[in-house]
């Protein structure tokens, strides 16, 4: 006889053991342990002969399940150790699935109100919108082109047509400012420019800076639309040398 | 000025307003009215477009006002509108709901919970600003702690985090004294 498991999509195991109590109708407080275990094994099985990529949660939970059974096998002696007196060996577990049966209620309320851009529109709703960049509010274009221009307005009005022989590349601009953004690190947008003169030394910063927020080495954000503009050490920082170099090397097979 | 006048004027105020308008932004612009007055008014005209089954309705969201469509007109607007509005995967709501009630909450609380990992979830999160690092906790690696944003409430029509819906109360377990026995199953209810 042939065990047909109707193989769902899981958010992981806690989501499958849930779905295994439902359809057992069986209580979270009183799992039959041997039974739900054997489904449990028996779906992780199809799931894998079918290629898909079983999280490590799902062996772990399995693993979780099967020390339970065999405690739950076991008569229990009054001191085993470490244990407490008359602790059913399920405790945890249902209090696991009891909190995450909590959130997915949860999720479903908020699901069921009135979803902004689904239910109900404001007036400039653009609901097909791309999802805004990496940042914690985002900064528009606009916003960084009229910060640059602050920038090039304050540089002294002479060395506007000086042409300068020492110039720095984008490639080193982007190496000066990620030492000075280390981990952790945050500057002011303007501060980037605090000991730049020419005009020719703003556009290359300012490519730097755009440079690393494409390689998500950086990122820019604003606490509120009228807020400083602030620039912050991003989870590609540390990959960012190595990234920086690769394009180094590419350019020079291309002979730039 | 007149009841009707004060209605009008924030009624365009609303209109031309992209976020919510707070009760203490339109005192300050219409000058010289209680703000009970203008509280008054908002109620108001909340009441005429709800009966009066206008096609626009004044809600109370994030902090302020706000003009919105009626539910009920929803697919007029979007087949104007062209295009799918971005669904939420249920991983990603699963999170959110846990941040939400649990906030401020680390990664690692989080996973704690959903029993898989959420790093994809956490940056799709925060790449909508629906929740954002709020500060770091105080434990070795100083992990982030993560909280919900003005865009949060917005996104689910409230008004602010005390009207998020009550989470049930973790139901009263009972299990059974003495372990190792397989106790019967239907003298356990279910939920």
């Amino acid at each position: 006889m042939t065990t047909r498991v109707q193989l769902e999509i899981f958010e992981g195991p806690l989501d499958l053991l849930l779905h295994l109590i439902k359809k057992n109708e069986v209580s979270i407080t009183d799992i039959p342990i041997a039974a739900i275990t054997e489904q449990y094994l028996a779906t992780v099985e199809v799931m894998e002969s079918f290629n898909l990529d079983v999280a490590g949660e799902f062996l772990v939970m399995a693993a979780t399940l099967i020390h339970i059974k065999s405690r739950m096998l076991l008569p229990l002696t009054d001191n085993e150790e470490g244990e407490e007196e008359g602790t059913d060996p399920r405790a945890e577990l249902v209090q696991r699935l009891l909190e995450y049966q909590r959130f997915k209620d949860a999720a479903d309320q908020l699901e069921r109100r009135e979803v902004l851009a689904r239910d109900v529109f404001v007036r400039s709703a653009a609901p097909t919108e791309e999802i805004p960049p990496s940042g914690f509010r985002q900064v528009s274009v606009f916003d960084l082109l009229s910060a640059l221009k602050r920038v090039i307005d304050r540089l002294p009005k002479d060395d506007a047509h000086e042409v300068t022989l020492d110039k720095i590349t984008v490639r080193e601009k982007m190496t000066l400012l990620l030492s000075s953004l280390r981990a952790g690190g945050r500057m002011l947008f303007e501060a980037l420019f605090s000991d730049v003169k020419t005009r020719m030394e703003v556009v290359v910063t300012f490519l730097a800076m755009l440079e690393l927020v494409k390689i998500r080495a950086i990122r820019i954000f604003q606490a509120e639309s009228s807020a400083p503009i602030e620039i912050e050490a991003a989870a590609g920082i540390d990959e960012a040398p190595a990234a920086i170099a690769l394009q180094d090397a590419e350019e020079d097979q291309h002979g730039t | 000025m007149e009841r009707e006048d004060i209605k009008s004027i924030i009624e365009s105020l609303l209109f031309v307003t992209d976020g919510p308008l707070t009760l203490q932004r339109l005192g300050e612009v219409v000058e010289g009215v209680e703000r009970e007055e203008i509280r008054a008014t908002l109620d108001e005209l909340q009441a005429e477009l709800e009966t009066n089954r206008r096609g626009v309705r004044l809600v109370e969201v994030s902090g302020g006002y706000q003009l919105r469509t009626a539910k009920v007109n929803a697919e007029w607007v979007k087949k104007l509108l062209g295009g799918r509005p971005a669904r939420m995967g249920r991983a990603t709501l699963e999170t959110l709901a846990i941040i939400a009630y649990r906030q401020p909450i680390t990664r690692a609380e989080i996973e704690a919970i959903r029993g898989v990992d959420v790093d994809g979830v956490i940056n799709t999160l925060l790449d909508r600003s629906l929740i954002r690092p709020v500060a770091r906790k105080d434990v070795p690696g100083r992990p982030f702690l993560y909280g919900t944003t003005p865009e949060f409430l917005q996104l689910f029509n409230l008004k602010d985090l005390s009207h998020l819906p009550t989470l049930k109360e973790m139901e009263e377990i009972t299990l059974p004294e003495i372990p190792g026995e397989e106790l019967p199953l239907e003298s356990v209810e279910e939920r």
